[in-house]
This record gives C-alpha cells, sequence and structure tokens, in this order.
C-alpha cells in the first residue's frame, strides 16, 4: 500500500506462493487485547496469521481477564493456525514470542505457551520486541526500506527512525497513547458502540459528519506529545457545552492528528528520511492517512501505510521479526524468557538493519 | 539581494534576505495544508507573537537570540538578525571533548537563565542552537515556547534536550548532559536544580515502558 511507486516484492507476505525456502517460524501475540498464533516461511509468506480478540463486557481491557481469554483460545487458534498453514508442529524451525512490552498476564500467558512448545519441540525460542516487530512487519509489507515511522495504537504512540543499530525514538506520548485517549472518549462521551467495532472507526464516523471546530488544547512539546489535557478538555467540553458529537469528534480528530502529523513533519525534516510509514490500530483512519500523506509528499517522501490486518496486532509480525533476528544468531534460552513489560524500543540492538 | 531559502523546517521556512542594509532572517510560518484553515491560523497567529517576545526577554536575561525587527502578524512572519556561525547539531560531533564539554556549560548555564526568569524554551535540540566565531551560544526558534515556572514545566524542558542528546549524540549523551546539568545548576541555585532533576526521573519513569517505572509513583 505505498503510495507512488509500486514495487514488485511489495505485500509478498500476502501472496501464498511455493517457497523455496522450508523452514517454518511460528509467531505468537499476546501483548494486550489479541491472541494471535501465525505461521511464517523463513523469507516472509504468511502461512497462516489467526487471531483471537478479547472484548471487554465494560471499559477497557481487564488484563487478567483478558489473559484467561488468551489461555482459553491458545489451543484453538494454535490448532487453527496448523490447519490452515496444512504444516504439523515437527516442521517448525522457530518460535517467536512478543516478549514484551505489554500487559503482565498477557505476556505471560503467551510465553507460557511459547515456552512449552519450544521446549516439547526441542526448536529455538525467540523473544521478540513488540515495537520492533510493528516497524518490521510494516517495513516487509509496504516495501519501504528506510522509513520515519509513526506508530499509533492503544498502548502506543512512537515517532521512530533507525539510526545507528536501533530504531531511536525522536517523538512519543508523555502521557496516554493516542489509541486510548480516543477509546477514553468514546467511553466518557457515552458513545453507541455496536458490538465487534473497534470505538476509533465510531469516532471516525462521527466525526466525517462534524463542521464546528471546538478549541482544544494542542500540546506539542518539542518532539513529544500531550493527550491527557485534550481529552479531559474534550470530555468536559461534551458535558458542559453540549456540543454536538460529531462536532466532539470532529475537533478532537482534527487536533490530536495535527499533533501528531506536526511532530511527524519535524521528524522528517530532521532526519531527511524519504519513507514515512504509518502503522498501528489508529493507522486505518483516513483522515489521519490523508494528513501524513500531505506531509510525506511536501518533503518528497514516499507514504506507506500499512495494510489493516498487519498494522493491528498480529502473530506475522512476532514471526518475521523472530526470523530476522534468528537468522542474525540470536535466540532467547528459556531461563532468560522472562517478559519484559516496559521494554523500550530503543533498547533493542537490530543487527539486521543496515 | 532576494531572499534564499535557508532552511524548510516542519514548522516554519527560514529566508535569508537583505532588509535595510542588514543581512536578516524572514521566518515564515507557512499554513499546513493538512491542518484545518481555523486551527492553522490558530496556531501560527499563536506562535508569531509569543516567540519574538520570548526571545526579547531572553536576551534581557542574557541569553544570546538573534535581535527581532519586524513582526507581522497577519503574515505570520517575523524579520530578525541573521546570527552567523555554526549549529551545535554539528559541533558536538566534531569538536574536541574539552570544547565539547566547555559548549554544554554554556548551554546549561543559558537554559538555566530561562528557566529562572520563567522561559521555558520548547524546543531544546541542538539544532536550535548556533554558536559564533566569538564562542557566544545563540539559542533560536521560540516558537514553541511558554512562560512557566513549575516544576514540570521546567523538568520537560530539560528532558527533551537529554532526549536530543540520547537521540542525535548518542555517543557523548551521558557526559553531555552531565554537563548541562552542571552549567544549570550554577544559575538556577542547587536546590531548584535538584528538584527539576528529581522531575525529570518522575517524567522518564511516567514515560511507557520505562523499566525504571515502579507500580506506584511517588
Amino acid at each position: 500500500m505505498c503510495v507512488s511507486n509500486s514495487r514488485e516484492t511489495e505485500g509478498t507476505i500476502m501472496n501464498k506462493k511455493e517457497s523455496a525456502d522450508a523452514r517454518y517460524c511460528l509467531g505468537i501475540e499476546s501483548t494486550a487485547d489479541d491472541f494471535s498464533v501465525a505461521i511464517l516461511t523463513f523469507n516472509g509468506e504468511a502461512l497462516a496469521n489467526v487471531v483471537s480478540t478479547y472484548t471487554a463486557k465494560e471499559g477497557g481491557i481487564h488484563p487478567r481477564e483478558a489473559a484467561r481469554h488468551h489461555a482459553e483460545t491458545a489451543s484453538k487458534t494454535l490448532k487453527e493456525a496448523f490447519t490452515t498453514a496444512e504444516i504439523k508442529p515437527r516442521d517448525l524451525t522457530l518460535i517467536a514470542f512478543s516478549q514484551g512490552p505489554g500487559m503482565g498476564p498477557c505476556l505471560r500467558t503467551g510465553a507460557t505457551v511459547a515456552r512449552a512448545l519450544a521446549s516439547y519441540l526441542n526448536v529455538p525460542l525467540v523473544g521478540v520486541n513488540h515495537l520492533v516487530a510493528h516497524i518490521e512487519i510494516g517495513k516487509l509489507t509496504t516495501g519501504a526500506k528506510d522509513p520515519v515511522t509513526l506508530f499509533v495504537s492503544g498502548g502506543s504512540t512512537i515517532v521512530s527512525a533507525f539510526d545507528a543499530g536501533r530504531y531511536r525514538i525522536f517523538g512519543e506520548t508523555l502521557d496516554i497513547a493516542v489509541g486510548n485517549c480516543i477509546d477514553m472518549l468514546a467511553r466518557k462521551a457515552g458513545l453507541r458502540i455496536k458490538k465487534g467495532t473497534p470505538a476509533a472507526a465510531t469516532v471516525e464516523k462521527l466525526a466525517s459528519q462534524g463542521d464546528k471546530l471546538h478549541s482544544l488544547p494542542y500540546s506539542v512539546k518539542g518532539m513529544d506529545l500531550s493527550f491527557s489535557g485534550l481529552l479531559t478538555a474534550a470530555v468536559r467540553l461534551f458535558h458542559e457545552q453540549k456540543c454536538r458529537l460529531e462536532d466532539l469528534c470532529y475537533s478532537f480528530q482534527e487536533t490530536a492528528f495535527s499533533m501528531l502529523t506536526e511532530v511527524t513533519e519535524r521528524a522528517v525534516a530532521h532526519t531527511e528520511k524519504k519513507e514515512v510509514l504509518l502503522t498501528g490500530g489508529v493507522a486505518a483512519n483516513k483522515r489521519l492517512q490523508s494528513m501524513i500523506k500531505t506531509i510525506a509528499e511536501e518533503h518528497s517522501a514516499k507514504f506507506c501505510v500499512v495494510p489493516k490486518k498487519y498494522a493491528m496486532d498480529n502473530g506475522a509480525m512476532i514471526a518475521w521479526t523472530g526470523v530476522l533476528a534468528y537468522t542474525y544468531g540470536m535466540a532467547t534460552p528459556i531461563e532468560k524468557s522472562f517478559v519484559k513489560l516496559r521494554w523500550r524500543l530503543d533498547e533493542v540492538e537490530v543487527p539486521w538493519v543496515k | 539581494m532576494k531572499p534564499v531559502l535557508i532552511k524548510k523546517g516542519a514548522e516554519a521556512s527560514l529566508y535569508l534576505a537583505e532588509w535595510h542594509g542588514k543581512k536578516v532572517v524572514i521566518k515564515k510560518r507557512l499554513p499546513k495544508k493538512y491542518r484545518l484553515p481555523e486551527l492553522d491560523e490558530r496556531i501560527r497567529t499563536y506562535r508569531t507573537v509569543h516567540e519574538p517576545r520570548l526571545m526579547h526577554e531572553a536576551k534581557k536575561a542574557g541569553v544570546p537570540t538573534p535581535i527581532i525587527f519586524l513582526v507581522n502578524v497577519k503574515k505570520a512572519t517575523i524579520i530578525m538578525q541573521f546570527i552567523e556561525g555554526k549549529l551545535v547539531k554539528q559541533l558536538l560531533e566534531n569538536v574536541s571533548e574539552s570544547q565539547r564539554l566547555n559548549l554544554c556549560i554554556k548551554i546549561g548555564e543559558s537554559i538555566g537563565r530561562l528557566h529562572s526568569i520563567g522561559i521555558i524554551h520548547g524546543d531544546l535540540t541542538t539544532s536550535n542552537m548556533i554558536q559564533t566565531s566569538q564562542g557566544k551560544v545563540f539559542f533560536v526558534d521560540f516558537g514553541l515556547g511558554e512562560k512557566s515556572k513549575e516544576l514540570e514545566a521546567r523538568g520537560v524542558d530539560l528532558h527533551l534536550m537529554k532526549r536530543t542528546l540520547q537521540s542525535t549524540h548518542f555517543r557523548f549523551a551521558e557526559e553531555c548532559f552531565n554537563t548541562v546539568v552542571k552549567g544549570y545548576s550554577e544559575i538556577l541555585d542547587a536546590g531548584t536544580a535538584k528538584k527539576v532533576l528529581a522531575k525529570i526521573k518522575q517524567i522518564e519513569r511516567r514515560g511507557r515502558y520505562v523499566s525504571e517505572r515502579k507500580r506506584r509513583l511517588k
């Protein structure tokens, strides 16, 4: 889904084709509300990518409840992945799992499944950083080589670019993630959300019908962002001034996304990179896409947006990053495979990136 | 002399021009197409008005900043003195250790002066600092600045400096930041500086996925 330049290699992950490489990696993702298992060949072809999502009865994600969901659906999800991929557990070469960052109980459930499989099958285990995985799958699916990445989801808001061995963080939220902010706004404004649709999609739809811009705090601090004040002000605006729900969502989106775009543009101007990659759950938003596309074009950079399936949390990104790390001789011994709840993106060495 | 574009930043474009016989920089905040026009105008107007005000106050407090010649709010344009020198961003990477530390002390002192009169720069990166041949370090780009004496604002401001060093000058990040803090503590009293540093720690812990973050913030 890269604009302005289509490549042959684009979207290799989506096409099932005969693979010369018969080595397979199984990836397990379980950082938050999604439990996902994927099977990839070592050259990045996705044979299966099964996602099972926990939905809270009310409020946000309850970590323990989500972990229980993961534990209950793990075997079914695994079985489905093997059936779809048409391989047997014995055919696996490698097992990758999301080692962090994320919610403790959720991470531990995924890690337990991964450890059990790896020791039972006697194959190496690789712990993968969830944030690195989002960038790597983004590069694989869009053909981007060295982008400035804007990663926006329920748990993260990060502007990053590769420099000297690591994905450096150029800007990030100082408090809550933008996706979290949208979810909380939806809940606090009492939006009626259809079961199975993300709150963000409902907010986007309402915003598209809004036309009156209310003034909300625009909080950019250098390269970093703050959303908590925006959330408080938006909720207050709704309850005190009784503004239309459409206008509330519209004003909120315009303000929050302008902030994100400004920071991304600063990173592009600063690093002079020629690609901009948009990923994470919030990347599906059309208004945000059009804003980021505008600044990419102004800096003659290519705009890439990760297909929704691979922009949301998924096992394929874990498996693919596992393959990259393993190919560079990295593996995680079981006794060192404890989960890392607050594992930062810029703590991870990525020797496979040149 | 026709105005020459010298830098197209994310926030504004800078032109080098001649104005009444002087070399000047024209800072123009062009409309951003991605933002709604009314939101865009609000932000550009705000920054065009506040930036020169802060620069003027900073200068009075002894922090070298370009002289402001003209402000045109309607056109979101500021005409200011052109500072001839080298960007600290490049200098830090290419000078000897003692020069580097000397530079960091000066930067720390200037940040201390700004904070002591209640100015938050808002974008303390090494691309916003220029050293002249006389060794003065000019601070530019106060577009994201604000007036505040709150510990939180000071902490965030200095934290950004730390983050810039870590992302752009990671080889010397630690020694540079420690030296900046040294200069900073000499201007603000040691007690206040300590409180700001503690605040930075707290901000870092508050950041997402920080290993030092504890379950309960004190």
